[in-house]
């Protein structure tokens, strides 16, 4: 069964006049959220991105644009307190 | 882990770092280990040490793996390597997962090109190849690594036990392989260590209700505890194994709903719907769904599927309702407590 999550949320953007075909995107998504058309990549199933910015880090054109942070609450919390960027922390004893 | 490298005849021999054997065969004290931890017992301190393995007897032309050295990573992966000849790279990710320690830049291209340089590893193979797994291309660069290290960074599968079948098919990834999965399995084996974590909270106010009951004209009972746990356990066990098939898309909401269901079930076996312990009952129903809700909105960080602006936009509607029907909730059930 595929989980889906919340609809049109998510930041990802992909330009594609910049993009040149290499495929990484399509590659290293791990919800397949990219596909490749015409040497071009496309982007075929936005609400399943989670933004881990694998594809951005890894597009050398640098065509794809996502604001890319952990979907965990805890840490969005932490964040929220603290005020600083929310992150991960999981060798404070909690979270994933 | 074993000493001298002369011993063995494919390694870079003497004078060169010293390069561990590692079995594929897992002992009783690793699956041990790996039990541990998945309760939370010395989950922030199971490592290996960061560095270049070997596999059964790699030559200068083997595969070269790269992971993190959270040993429970490192055991599932070595258990994956049977009858294969290859070399491990091991980075120091504190001793934190690939995905998570990618996201935390941990397991990165940083410590990658280091790791590359420590290890001495452009003498030890011929090649100029790696093998990341797929879930480390959230903290890797390929081309910053390529640029840097001379290295070429090939994304593997996501799951260590496709890493045989990737291997074989000429380094070739299927569809199913590159695709994170989030099965009951997955689910089942997270949520001990999410129990087991707000359940400590939840000890200290047990706690509290200990010295409330000193003074109580209705002192908390056994009912109350089951009631209590109840809620806990349908956030952090419940709804993280029934997630598909709770209706509804956020976190918070599942859960609330779970913990609406499960709460009115208890409150009806205790008898509180009568005229003297309403209140108490509609006090219950106020505050535990809601803490369900925020234990299974905590789950996100466990999730495989989630967004930081799905669960940022999820929070700032769920956590304002939670504060406020925990506050009105808890408020009823201590004065039925403390008026009787």
């Amino acid at each position: 069964m595929k989980h889906t999550y919340l609809k049109n949320v998510v930041t990802l953007n992909l330009d594609k006049d910049k993009c040149v075909g290499c495929g990484m995107c399509a590659v290293v998504c791990p919800h397949r959220v990219f596909a490749m058309e015409d040497r071009k990549a496309q982007i075929v199933d936005k609400d399943h991105c989670i933004e881990c910015g694998a594809c951005a880090i890894n597009c050398l054109a640098k065509a794809i644009s996502v604001e890319a942070n952990v979907g965990c609450a805890s840490a969005i919390i932490r964040g929220w307190l603290t005020g600083s960027e929310p992150t991960c922390d999981c060798s404070s004893g909690e979270c994933c | 882990m074993s000493g001298c490298c002369c011993s063995r005849e494919n390694s870079s021999c003497c004078g060169f770092e010293t390069v561990a054997t590692v079995s594929t065969q897992l002992t009783m004290r690793d699956t041990l280990g790996a039990w541990k931890v998945r309760w939370g017992i010395g989950r922030m301190n199971y490592k290996v040490e960061p560095g270049l393995y070997a596999v059964g007897k790699p030559e200068n032309t083997s595969s070269v793996l790269v992971s993190a050295n959270y040993k429970l990573t490192f055991d599932s992966l070595r258990k994956e390597l049977s009858g294969l000849d290859c070399w491990l790279l091991i980075l120091d990710t504190r001793g934190v997962n690939v995905w998570c320690a990618a996201g935390k830049g941990t397991f990165g291209t940083d410590e990658l090109v280091n790791r590359i340089s420590q290890t001495g590893l452009s003498d030890v193979v011929t090649h100029r190849k790696l093998i990341l797994p797929q879930l480390g291309a959230v903290g890797i660069s390929a081309h910053e690594v390529q640029k840097r290290s001379g290295f070429a960074v090939a994304y593997g599968p996501v799951r260590a036990n496709d890493i045989k079948a990737y291997l074989a098919s000429g380094n070739r990834a299927t569809e199913a392989m590159r695709q994170v999965r989030f099965t009951l399995y997955d689910r089942l084996v997270l949520t001990p260590v999410e129990f087991v974590t707000a359940a400590r909270k939840f000890l200290l106010v047990f706690g509290w209700l200990f010295i409330i009951n000193l003074f109580a004209m209705r002192p908390f009972g056994l009912s109350d505890f089951v009631v209590c746990m109840g809620a806990v356990i349908t956030g952090t066990v419940i709804t993280p194994v029934l997630l598909p098939f709770i209706p509804g898309r956020s976190f918070a909401w599942k859960g609330w709903l779970a913990g609406l269901l499960g709460t009115i079930a208890i409150c009806q076996l205790n008898g509180w719907y009568s005229s003297k312990t309403w209140g108490l009952a509609l006090g219950y129903l106020l505050a535990l769904p809601s803490i369900s809700a925020y234990l299974a909105m905590n789950f996100t960080g466990s999730s495989t599927y989630t967004s930081f602006s799905g669960v940022t936009k999820e929070m700032k509607r769920a956590i304002p309702l939670i504060l406020i029907s925990v506050a009105v909730g808890t408020i009823l059930v201590l004065l039925k407590s403390l008026l009787g």
